[in-house]
């Protein structure tokens, strides 16, 4: 085994673990607070996810095709993306929560579940269908920005780009404005106030549908910076691209404990770790035995031993106390 | 103030109230009285909007009710403190007063809070702590404590003295009697028909979804009827 070399890529596979863990909190963040308020899995939030990739892929190669993509500074076309992103996919989650949710809400259980799966469908195919007429394609590459590819070689085993570091920073500033939002605003106390009891936050004066709204929007509006962020670090994205990524954000949502802000943050965080000191590790640690291939097997395994010895996750599973 | 009139609300093929009638004045305290499934809760989350009625008149006022989801009857100055009392049990004592002037715009927020804590200072002393963690009594004063924060017309009191000491139900009594006298009007459902004729100006009796007996809160207490099943004579 060779010591040095494994404790070498250490930071960059923190780095590396960091940003995975940062982009799945924010997903995770849209599982949660929906459940938070309604008891309820948003099956199509991964969707809503990926649209924010779309958009901001969409945005990027308008700018190109107008020659503007080289003239403007980057983190002003950043701001741009994840503006626009938060936007359209904050407000596609409160209009499918309005569609195809609301009706529903006195329906068993199960029935908004189904409801879901199928808007998660169809959400799929409608990019599939909008991007092969629009474009022709099914995979999108995400153009580069220069300024975001310039990366500093600190060692010999650890280089950062700008792109890691904007990721993490404009995770760390969505997960800070969200924490204040919920918690020291008015209108936060009132999505907690109907997240524990709606016919009291009722007779209070909030008008739960539109709380349920606004959790909608924002739950939807984190998927789309998230998007954004996943489009410019992995670079490639098609309609199906958010599957994957949206159950592990769901998983970490799980393993933070569901219903929980702080343990959606701390779930994801968790999950991105486990996933690159898996790709990274095991296949030196095994001499080859078991390759990167096996990460999502061992980050799993471990999700599933945290849950046999914590079964409401990490921070606790948050849940309405009555109905 | 409040007018109810034939009103009438079915849980499914279950008819909880066939026909309620009952007023409300201004500066009233009145009691709602009955036993267990009589209707006194349902009444009152049909006043508030939470059940919706199946026939029937509510009144505030002059002002329509039925039909007005709960958050907008709240807007129009009813505030209801329903039974279980129902705080947020995740917000500190804070959090939940300001929830209960969560509608409101206008400036008096500050001295309503003031007022509040003037009627009970256990609360001003536990401000940032988290509601769940307080004793019943206390959670019940924060129950009634957030329906003032609406700077209400009419307050719904739903069982206040439910599950609480004896000394405890005498001292929440003394402040709704206060409250009252400072001018609010009041509508109480209790099962501690001694307390509440106590402290009423007028009183009805339900029994199974219609009102049995209506009266001063002296000839309640004075009935024969009413001294027997509900004062237990």
């Amino acid at each position: 085994m060779d010591l040095p070399l494994l404790i070498g890529i250490f930071p960059q596979v923190l780095l590396d673990g960091l940003i995975l863990g940062f982009m799945y909190a924010l997903i995770a963040l849209g599982y949660t607070m929906v459940y938070g308020v309604l008891e309820f899995i948003n099956f199509a939030h991964s969707e809503i996810f990926i649209v924010g990739a779309f958009v901001g892929v969409e945005i990027l190669l308008g700018l190109k095709g107008a020659g503007w993509l080289e003239s403007l500074p980057w983190p002003l076309v950043l701001l741009l993306l994840l503006v626009a992103a938060m936007a359209v996919s904050g407000l596609l989650a409160a209009a499918v929560e309005r569609v195809a949710y609301r009706p529903l809400r006195s329906a068993p259980r199960l029935i908004p579940l189904i409801s879901a799966i199928g808007v998660s469908f169809f959400l799929q195919d409608l990019i599939r269908l909008v991007e092969s007429v629009w474009r022709n394609a099914f995979n999108l590459v995400y153009p580069t920005l220069d300024g975001l590819n310039h990366r500093f070689e600190l060692t010999e085993t650890l280089d950062v780009s700008v792109k890691s570091l904007v990721v993490i920073v404009a995770a760390l500033a969505m997960l800070w404005v969200l924490h204040m939002l919920v918690n020291r605003t008015k209108i936060g106390t009132a999505v907690r106030a109907v997240a524990e009891d709606q016919a009291a936050a009722s007779l209070v004066g909030i008008d739960v549908n539109r709380i349920i709204s606004l959790t909608f929007l924002i739950g939807g509006a984190m998927g789309g910076a998230a998007g954004v962020l996943f489009g410019v670090q992995y670079g490639l994205i098609n309609p199906y691209s958010g599957f994957i990524p949206g159950l592990k954000a769901f998983t970490a949502a799980v393993l933070g404990g569901i219903g929980n802000i702080p343990g959606a943050m701390v779930g994801g965080i968790v999950l991105g770790l486990l996933e690159a000191f898996a790709a990274s590790y095991l296949g030196l640690l095994t001499g080859g035995a078991f390759g990167a291939e096996y990460k999502d097997i061992f980050a799993f395994s471990v999700l599933i031993l945290i849950l046999v010895f914590r079964p409401k996750g990490l921070l606790g599973e948050i849940v309405r106390e009555r109905a | 103030m409040l007018r109810v009139e034939a009103l009438e609300v079915a849980y499914g093929a279950i008819r909880a109230l066939k026909g309620v009638a009952l007023e409300v004045g201004r500066g009233q305290i009145v009691a709602l009285l009955g036993s267990n499934g009589a209707g006194k809760s349902t009444t009152l989350k049909t006043i508030s909007g939470l059940v919706p009625a199946a026939r029937g008149t509510i009144t505030l006022d002059g002002e329509s009710l039925v039909g007005v989801p709960p958050h907008a009857i709240a807007l129009r100055g009813i505030a209801h403190v329903p039974e279980g009392r129902r705080i947020f049990n995740r917000l500190t004592v804070r959090e939940n007063l300001m929830m209960g002037a969560y509608p409101r715009r206008d400036p008096g927020v500050a001295e309503d809070l003031d007022r509040v804590f003037a009627l009970f200072p256990r609360l001003e002393e536990r401000i940032t702590q988290v509601a769940g963690t307080l004793s019943g009594g206390e959670q019940q004063m924060l129950a009634i404590g957030r329906a003032l924060m609406l700077h209400p017309r009419l307050l719904l009191l739903d069982e206040p003295s439910m599950g609480l000491a004896p000394v405890l139900v005498e001292q929440i009594f003394a402040t709704i009697d206060d409250i009252n006298r400072q001018g609010m009007t009041i509508l109480l459902v209790e099962q501690n028909a001694a307390m509440a004729l106590g402290i009423a100006h007028r009183g009805y009796v339900l029994e199974t979804g219609t009102i049995a007996l209506a009266g001063t809160a002296e000839e309640l207490a004075g009935n024969a009827d009413v001294r027997r099943a509900y004062l237990g004579e």
